[in-house]
């Protein structure tokens, strides 16, 4: 009872702060924010015969990067040689990193709108602000390496194979929430 | 059969990057919408507080699961040149896993990081910078992950050929759990915003 209170008396809050110009607006219903998104994706297939991704697009850059720094390392090695031979004739002209630049764009956008963008840390009371710094490195750098090992991120595995099926997609996912739970206990103190 | 267009060559390279970048922006809009720009609206999903990550991912996936399966039911749209993606099972299941351990300890995925790095968060462009320096580590090792990287290669199969059942039998069920997953998500949320409430107001009534 008092819980829904509180969440009813801060949603008007924000609601309210909101009109008056002196704070963000409230995110939109999951639902309905769930189906703009599968919309998008679905538009992606119907247009591309494929779907979103995210981390190939910083694939395309560390590739880059590598080569810049030692063209002939990067070029002995199979994996950074398929980011820089895309086809497109250019390492950037691809899909991926067109469409994480649209994101950027997007992102900042409803963030305007809604008044939500501004310069700050996201974290609980409990952690200070470099400690949380260095957890978002390390959670970047596991994640990057996940990434590679499964071909692919949230964007491209769980949700654009989730929706064609793909078996390993699924397999995936549930790995996803099923390392996130079994840490979070360990980690509360950076959130709570 | 008309779709997907750029496979039947309504329109060439450049335009796609074009269309690429329109859709990311499509994107980029609603994950913001969501709240997914901030690490502590994503997190809440693994301290049950709030399941908003649930609610709007798998309402994406079917949303996109029941519009492909329509629309090549009716015949707009050809769904054996849509890309699945090759199951690699063993790196999957492991990638899987050290991407949850990561989206725990570091609060974004990849699309999020870049929504929240686009909003402001300072925490969102350094996991970037840690999931470069992440692909940059495995790239260096990929001599000696190539083996497992490229093991158990069970090609692109989805859910349907793997359990011998239609692919309208496995949207149907996919849906119905999803159904069942959303009542669920709300009770969750209740009983464990309903405790967290009450661990920061003293005396409150449950």
């Amino acid at each position: 009872m008092a819980a829904t209170v509180a969440t009813e008396a801060m949603k008007a809050g924000a609601a309210a702060r909101h009109e008056a110009g002196t704070g963000p607006a409230p995110y939109m219903n999951p639902y309905l924010a769930g189906v703009g998104l599968g919309l998008v994706l679905l538009a992606t297939f119907v247009l591309m015969g494929r779907g979103l991704g995210a981390s190939g697009a910083f694939t395309s850059v560390v590739a880059v990067g590598v080569e810049a720094a030692a063209p002939e390392h990067a070029r002995a090695n199979e994996f950074y040689v398929g980011y820089l031979e895309n086809g497109f004739g250019h390492p950037f002209k691809s899909f991926l990193v067109f469409e994480v630049l649209g994101l950027m764009v997007g992102g900042f956008l409803s963030g305007a709108l809604a008044g939500r963008n501004r310069r700050t840390v996201e974290k609980g009371p409990r952690i200070s602000t470099r400690g949380r710094l260095g957890l978002a490195f390390l959670g970047g750098g596991l994640m990057g390496v996940g990434s590679k090992l499964a071909r692919g991120c949230t964007s491209g595995q769980a949700l654009s194979g989730g929706a064609v099926l793909s078996v390993g997609s699924w397999a995936f996912m549930l790995m996803v929430f099923a390392g996130a739970y079994a840490l979070a206990y360990f980690v509360r103190r950076q959130w709570l | 059969m008309i779709a997907p267009f750029f496979k039947y060559g309504l329109f060439g390279d450049e335009a796609s990057l074009i269309l690429a970048f329109l859709v990311g922006i499509g994107f980029g809009f609603f994950l913001e919408r969501a709240g997914f720009g901030s690490a502590r609206k994503l997190t809440a999903q693994f301290y049950l507080t709030d399941l908003t990550v649930f609610k709007v991912m798998f309402t994406a996936i079917i949303t996109a699961l029941l519009g492909i399966f329509y629309l090549s039911w009716i015949g707009w749209v050809d769904l054996s040149l849509v890309y699945v993606p090759n199951t690699y099972l063993a790196p999957q299941i492991l990638g899987g896993l050290l991407l949850g351990f990561g989206f725990i300890v570091g609060g974004y995925c990849p699309g999020t990081s870049v929504v929240g790095t686009a909003t402001g968060r300072f925490d969102g462009f350094i996991f970037l910078l840690g999931l470069m320096a992440g692909i940059f580590a495995f790239g260096e090792a990929y001599p000696l992950l190539e083996g497992f990287v490229n093991s158990t290669d069970l090609g692109p199969i989805t859910l349907p050929e793997a359990l011998h059942v239609s692919y309208g039998l496995v949207v149907f069920a996919v849906v119905a759990m999803a159904v069942v997953g959303f009542w669920g998500a709300g009770i969750v949320e209740r009983k464990f915003a309903a405790k967290s409430v009450n661990d920061r107001i003293p005396n409150a009534e449950a």
